[in-house]
């Protein structure tokens, strides 16, 4: 692996992940004035979590990164969401 | 990348840098993982008073900071692009902006725990000790949480300072930008962490 291939994102294409992550966040201040009980938080973390994930594909490259880096990033989340089932399941059922 | 490099250079691994740069980035991550872990267990358990307390919080300044943040993270990746592109000037263009916005942050976070601190709401102050025990939480969790991320801005912005410094003596170019790609996505990671701060504690009313 001497030879890296870097892919060269756009202006274009970052320009337009801004103005999705501008609306995102206009959404998600926006509905916090509705109760929708438990949707609320549910909502908030979907939300984030699409921002989450436009960041990462595209400001952070890891669309055109390297499997590796790619699947450890996802080794991560899951890491990441096991710790927080196993915690709540302890919480929930104490 | 290393055809492009001059023969005089030091043999160099632009890959191994990058997979060193998201290693850290994932303990990083895991590090706030812990500290969301502790903030979504006490807001389980204390689901009104940290809905309470929540609205202590200027959610315009913390909406502000959003907007700052996810704009500087698309003009670090810009000034990515422009330096791959072989354009230095805008890359240092771009980078000066990215540093202006972390500088903006900085002072809005400075206004917002300054109303806070002359109310005598800060860590170990007597009001703070005097409150019930899930707003003492929120705001514990609250400025620990938001004090280590600004501390992570301030890093963030030292190291694009450097990277520009770098960019204009010409020992970053367009052979040799690991610096740069490194510090874009330590930059990336702060406003990544940002993404999830700002609903937990500022919209949570």
């Amino acid at each position: 692996m001497n030879v890296i291939e870097s892919h060269i994102t756009s202006y274009k294409t970052l320009g337009k992940v801004l103005i999705v992550l501008l609306l995102l966040t206009t959404i998600t201040i926006s509905v916090t004035s509705y109760n929708l009980k438990l949707w609320n938080v549910a909502l908030a973390l979907l939300i984030a979590g699409t921002k989450g994930y436009l960041v990462m594909t595209y400001f952070m490259h890891l669309k055109y990164e390297n499997r590796i880096i790619r699947a450890f990033v996802i080794m991560v989340l899951l890491l990441f969401i096991l710790i927080f089932v196993i915690t709540f399941l302890d919480y929930l059922y104490r | 990348m290393e055809e492009k490099s001059s023969h005089h250079e030091e043999p160099r691994d632009d890959f191994a840098a990058k997979m060193g740069m998201w290693l850290f980035i994932f303990t990083e991550l895991l590090l706030f993982a812990g500290l969301f872990l502790v903030y979504s267990v006490y807001r389980y358990m204390y689901p009104t008073l940290f809905h309470q307390a929540a609205l202590e919080l200027n959610v315009t300044i913390g909406s502000l900071n959003t907007v700052i943040l996810l704009f500087s993270s698309m003009t670090v990746a810009m000034s990515l692009t422009a330096m791959q592109k072989n354009n230095r000037k805008l890359a240092l263009i771009f980078l000066a902006l990215t540093i202006f916005c972390a500088l903006l942050f900085l002072i809005n976070k400075y206004i917002e725990w300054g109303a806070k601190f002359s109310e005598g709401l800060y860590p170990g102050s007597e009001l703070m000790l005097k409150l019930e025990r899930g707003h003492l939480l929120f705001f514990s969790l609250y400025f620990f949480m938001t004090g280590l991320h600004a501390l992570h801005i301030i890093i963030g912005m030292v190291i694009l300072l450097i990277a520009f410094f770098k960019i204009k003596k010409g020992t970053l170019h367009i052979g040799k930008y690991m610096l740069l790609e490194n510090g874009a996505l330590y930059w990336h990671l702060v406003d990544l962490i940002w993404i999830f701060l700002f609903p937990l504690f500022y919209l949570i009313t």
